[in-house]
Parts: structure tokens; sequence; C-alpha cells
């Protein structure tokens, strides 16, 4: 199986753009990302960074360029779809879906292997395990719609690792969230990508909440504006060109980074 | 009084109609009601109208046309709508008027009287013969097929389809396949309820287990037990009070899903010190 070479990068793209409705969307996006980084993915509301995580997937075709996650082309996953978590982007839950937060879970184990077959008694224990893992397993009764913010998403994210993923795709996981939340999310994130050696990839729109956490920051806005660590992005001129405004709050955040150290 | 109801034979296949219309209808509504199809089911039991002329002006079976007619403008419909470039209200809402408006167009060209076209809009099961009954169970066996092989794919897919997407489960072959389940059970309750009313029997019984319930397999059951109550229910009525089939038995479920409104569903609180019921002794999908 490709994905089991642990020297080639988990993820790479290649000159990578998409088109959608006439409209260029993302333009030769190039980059790779070697197994255990975390990457954040950052830019603009609007600027393209879900599109880039859909086309990773295989579920929009690009205009042009190659991707390949786990060794895989993105149009053919195939079984490596197994070893891929993802959280998609937050959309509105309806809160009386009538699911508990343990059947979420359950549900991240669905895949073309498990079609015509139930789940068994081992899946449903590891999906309870996977709970205590995010500190939520409390809540595994519990109405998935009933959960705090926070709560859900660190249900979703048991629901990603329940498939023993080696890479982990988050699409805004901590949006919307309170400070706390999103600090308790990104802490349990930090732990279990040490615990699984997990390649994580993740989009958001804010810098200052990822800078501690990830390895290398890709700036997208179409194209790609910057790629570097964190700091470099941080100081970059680029930055401003992209978000249009002041970024002293991304210094701040920097700063607070390196009292830290 | 219901002894003496019994004791004709056209009621007691009119009952036994009911009763399998009613849990097939249910059980497909439990994933109408999840997925929002509840316009889809409206706008594929009037679109069936245009078939069912076809056959009444062209001498086929006019309820083989019509289910045909419903089978194809249903998947019509899914496909203009996930490709994404109207909206699935704009396609529903076209092809409604449109079914309907090719069957009257047809149904003008018909000279003298039809009461076939009064029964087929508003439903006489009283007329429900034997063949229908044969044809009944075989779209039950059909539709409840899929349904309990791909039941827990379908709703992690209501649930959250991007994710199941990614995970590599059949989506669109499953829409589809659902799609089709809802014209065909469409097709058989417009025999109990009529054109008019069959979309209704694919809402009202799982909405009022949505209403009743917050986990799943509560409101699986609670669907059932209205949509089947409900239209065995609805047909005794109708013979207690003279009153047409299909409006009774839509009245009285309506009534069920009235009565559920009184009843606010307790939610699970969270326990104090972490401690948590375990409830993870059974299979998970045992219900069907």
């Amino acid at each position: 199986m490709p994905f089991l070479n642990e020297k080639s990068p988990a993820v790479t793209s290649e000159s990578l753009s998409v088109r959608q409705n006439a409209h260029t969307v993302l333009e030769e996006i190039t980059f790779q990302v070697a197994p255990g980084e975390m990457i954040g993915v950052i830019g603009p509301n609007g600027g393209g960074k879900t599109t880039l995580l859909r086309t990773l997937l295989g579920l929009i075709r690009p205009f042009a360029g190659r991707s390949t996650l786990l060794g895989c082309p993105s149009a053919r996953l195939g079984p490596v779809r197994a070893k891929i978590g993802y959280i998609p982007q937050k959309r509105t839950h309806d809160r009386r879906f009538p699911l508990s937060a343990a059947d979420v879970v359950q549900t991240g184990l669905y895949s073309p292997e498990t079609l015509l077959r139930p789940i068994r008694r081992p899946q449903r224990e590891r999906c309870r395990e996977m709970l205590e893992m995010v500190d939520a397993l409390p809540l595994a009764e519990r109405s998935f719609g009933d959960l705090s913010g926070g709560e859900q998403q660190r249900v979703l994210l048991a629901r990603a690792l329940v498939r023993r993923p080696l890479l982990l795709l988050l699409d805004e996981p901590a949006a919307g969230l309170d400070p706390k939340a999103q600090y308790l999310f990104m802490e349990k994130l930090r732990q279990l990508r040490q615990r699984f050696a997990l390649t994580i990839l993740l989009v958001s729109h804010d810098l200052a909440s990822l800078a501690a956490y990830v390895d290398r920051i890709l700036c997208i806005n179409r194209t790609m504006h910057i790629h570097g660590e964190p700091q470099q992005v941080l100081q970059s001129s680029a930055l401003k060109k992209i978000y249009r405004c002041s970024y002293d709050l991304l210094r701040m955040a920097a700063s607070r980074e390196d009292e830290n150290r | 009084m219901i002894s003496a109801m019994l004791g004709y034979g056209f009621m007691q296949r009119a009952l036994l109609a009911a009763v399998l219309v009613g849990a097939l209808c249910s059980t497909v509504a439990f994933f109408v009601v999840l997925r929002r199809l509840s316009f889809l089911g409206v706008g594929i039991a009037h679109t069936a109208l245009g078939g069912i002329s076809v056959g009444l002006v062209t001498g086929l079976n006019p309820f083989l046309c019509g289910s045909v007619f419903a089978l194809l403008s249903a998947l019509a419909i899914g496909d203009i709508s996930r490709r994404g470039r109207y909206d699935e209200d704009t396609v529903i809402g076209i092809f409604f008027a449109a079914g309907m408006a090719f069957g009257i167009a047809l149904l003008s060209s018909l000279k003298g009287y039809y009461p076939e076209i009064f029964s087929l809009l508003f439903g006489n099961i009283l007329s429900v013969s034997t063949a229908d009954l044969l044809i009944l169970a075989a779209v039950m066996v059909a539709v409840l097929l899929f349904i309990s092989l791909f039941f827990k794919e379908l709703l992690a897919i209501s649930f959250d389809e991007e994710a199941a997407r990614a995970g590599g489960l059949p989506v669109a072959p499953l829409y589809f396949g659902l799609l089709a389940a809802m014209a065909l059970t469409i097709m058989v309750s417009v025999k109990l309820v009529g054109i008019v009313l069959a979309s209704a029997l694919l809402v009202i019984p799982a909405a009022t287990g949505y209403r009743l319930s917050r986990n799943y397999r509560a409101m699986f059951v609670l669907s059932l037990l209205t949509g089947i109550g409900g239209s065995a229910g609805g047909l005794v009525i109708s013979y207690l009070f003279d009153l047409p089939s299909g409006a009774a038995i839509v009245l009285f479920m309506a009534l069920l899903f009235g009565a559920s409104m009184f009843y606010q569903p307790r939610t699970i609180r969270r326990k104090k010190g972490g401690e948590q019921k375990n409830t993870g002794d059974g299979p998970l999908y045992k219900n069907i």
C-alpha cells in the first residue's frame, strides 16, 4: 500500500488550479507536507482554503495540476480514505438531529468496507475510547445537538480519529468557539498529534490561534502567497497585503508565543 | 361495529393495505424528514399525474405509467439539483407544475366521464384488489430491503454528507436509491389516499416521531407506530363516519401529530461527577 512508505510526503500539491463557474478559485498551488508535520493553511474568508482541502480529498476536480494524499492521487484515493480523518467546515447542525455523541463518532467508521456489515462490539468500544481521548466520554449518550460548540468539535475530532488515521484534514475546527474552548481544542490536538504521530493540515482564517501550534504556515488567497515557519510568515509584508488590514494583532500573537518559549 | 366492518372482504383487503402502506410510508418518511425532502415528496406525487394521464389516454395501465413517470421525475429532480446550479426547491416547483399541466392537457382530450380520475386524485382504498395487494407487497419488500441494507449509511449521509463523501461512502447512488424508494412508495400509497394526499404519509409519521424523541431508534419506532396506527385508525374512522378514506387517514394522522406537539421530550442532562449511563450493550442498528 502506498501510504506505508514513511519517507514519501503525506500530502503533495503540484501546480493545483481550481475553477468554479468560470472563476479561478485556486491558482498554481504547490507544496508538500512531510509525515508528522502540522501545517496551518491561513488566508481571508473566500480565499479558497476550503476548496483546497476538498480538492485534496478528491471532492472537487481540479482544472489543472495534481495532488496526492498518502501517496495516492486525489482522484483515486480508494483504500487510503480509511487513513484520512476529516472535519468539514462547521455548518449549523440541525439541533434536533436524533443522534447521540456516540452515534456521531460511530459514523466515522463507515467506509466502503463496512457497507452491508454491521458494526460490532469491538468497534463500538473503540468509539467510546475515542470519546474518552477527547475528554467527551461523559457526553456519549447526550444528543449531539444539545452539546456546546466546543464539545461538538471534540466529538467530531473523535469521529475523525476513530478511523485510526495517519492524516487529519481539519477545516476551521476552532472557528466560532470561545477562547477557552479554542485553547482546549488546540491543546487536545497537540497531545493527540504527538501520541499518534499524526500529519495534520489545518485550515483557519485566524493566524493568531494557529501560530503556537503549527510547524509551517501556508498563506492562501487564490494563489499561494507565503509559505514558511510561523515567525517568518508573521514578519512578512505579504501578509498585510493579503489581509488588507493592520496585522498588529498577529504580531501580538507572535510575541506571546515567544514569551511562552 | 368493527367486527361488522371486517365482515366485508373488501374491508379486510383495505385494512391490510392500510397497515402495509402505513408501515412502508413511515419507514421511508424517517429519511424524508431527516433529509428534509418533504417538498420533493409533494412534487413527485403531483408529477405522477402526467404519467397517469398518459395511461388513461393511450389505454396502458395508468398506475404503471404513473410509476414510471414518478420514478423518472424523482431521479431527474435529484440529478439537476445535485449539479448545484439550481436550488432543489426551484427544480421541484417547476417539475411539479409542468407534470400536472401535462396531465391536465392530456386529460382534456378525453371524452366522457372517467371515475378513475377522481379516485386517483383522492384515493379509493375500498377498491383495493388482490392484485393491488401483491404489487404493494412487492414494492414493500424492495424498499424495505434497500433501507435495511443501507440504514447506517443513509443515516450518516443525512447527518453530514460532506464527511460521508470524504469517507468514501457511495453518496450519490444511495441518494438516488432513496429517491427511487420515495417514488415507488408514493405510487403505492396513491391507491390509498390519492395523489393529492400521498405525500402527507411521507411526512406526518416521521415528523411525529421526530417531535417525540431525541434518538433515532425511538424516532423510528414512533414513526412506524404513527404510520400504522394512523392509517388503520383513519380507515376505521372513514367507515364509521362515512368519510372518504384518504381524507380520514390524513386528518387522523395530522391529529396525532397535533397531539404530539403538547409533549416536550426530556433531554438527557449531564450527570454530576462525570458519571454516565452505559447503554452500549445492544447492537446499534437493531431496530430493522
